[in-house]
């Protein structure tokens, strides 16, 4: 069988991919989508704790992890329209700097 | 008990470069493509730690139903693909920094932490128990995490309304 706690390494190097992609990144899109690598990691080291501890409770979080995802995305792509509708761009740096002007 | 292991580390390995894929391609269309491959294969993951409910989960929500949101909201929104494809990066050093801090914590907690011994110790098949905890213990986090999901999505659609006075 798997040892669980390989699952919670690769949850851990996922998770600093994401986050790394959060603030290296310049368009909305690809936030959007580290975003969600961070979410997946979060959700493989629930799975993986519960095999450690052999109790499905962590399976159940895993659930509740889905839905959050899914309107983080929802959210996220309207107001990846807003923001292409007010400023006529999906880099952040620029329209930061705009809003800085 | 040695073929698991060796299957889970190619899975893993996987996972991790199309994650990075994912985060550092230049296209949007190349990056959700690798998203799309790593949640695929972290369904294999899922289905070699004992959780076959949450694997088969994985590949009909978050592969079948956001990706493909996330995807066709970026193929129909993005009018011009051109500024998508030459979007460039931030200086890499900070972020890298501060991620690499975050990995550095997390990894000393992971080390530092003493797990139970009893992961020997599998889960029977976990459809069952999954619905009972759903539905008894966690019944109240479970509407509530429904209710949640309608309002983010009558509210992005209260976003990107078409206004009717201009």
């Amino acid at each position: 069988m798997v040892p669980a706690e390989h699952a919670l390494i690769v949850a851990t190097i996922l998770f600093c991919l994401g986050a790394i992609g959060v603030l290296v990144r310049r368009n909305f899109l690809f936030v959007l989508m580290a975003i969600e690598i961070m979410l997946n990691a979060a959700g493989l080291a629930f799975v993986a704790a519960s095999g450690i501890h052999g109790q499905p409770d962590g399976q159940i979080f895993f659930l509740f992890i889905l839905p959050v995802a899914a309107a983080e995305v929802a959210i996220g792509l309207a107001l990846g329209v807003l923001l292409r509708l007010r400023y006529g761009t999906l880099d952040l740096w620029q329209i930061a700097q705009t809003r800085e002007d | 008990m040695e073929g698991g292991l060796i299957a889970f580390w190619i899975l893993a390995a996987l996972i991790v470069a199309s994650a990075g894929v994912a985060v550092f391609a230049r296209s949007i269309v190349n990056a959700a493509y690798a998203l799309f491959f790593s949640l695929f294969m972290t369904a294999g993951i899922y289905a070699l730690l004992h959780a076959d409910f949450l694997a088969v989960t994985q590949v009909v929500i978050y592969v079948g139903g956001i990706l493909v949101l996330l995807l066709f909201g970026i193929l129909l929104t993005n009018r011009s693909l051109e500024e998508l494809i030459t979007s460039s990066r931030r200086p890499y050093w900070v972020g890298s920094a501060i991620a690499g801090g975050i990995m550095a914590v997390l990894f000393g907690i992971l080390v530092s932490t003493s797990w139970p011994e009893q992961s020997a110790q599998q889960l029977p098949a976990t459809t069952a128990p999954l619905g009972v905890l759903l539905l008894q213990k966690y019944v109240v986090a479970f509407e509530f995490s429904s209710l949640t999901l309608l309002g983010a999505l009558i509210g992005a659609s209260y976003l990107v309304r078409r206004k009717e006075r201009d």
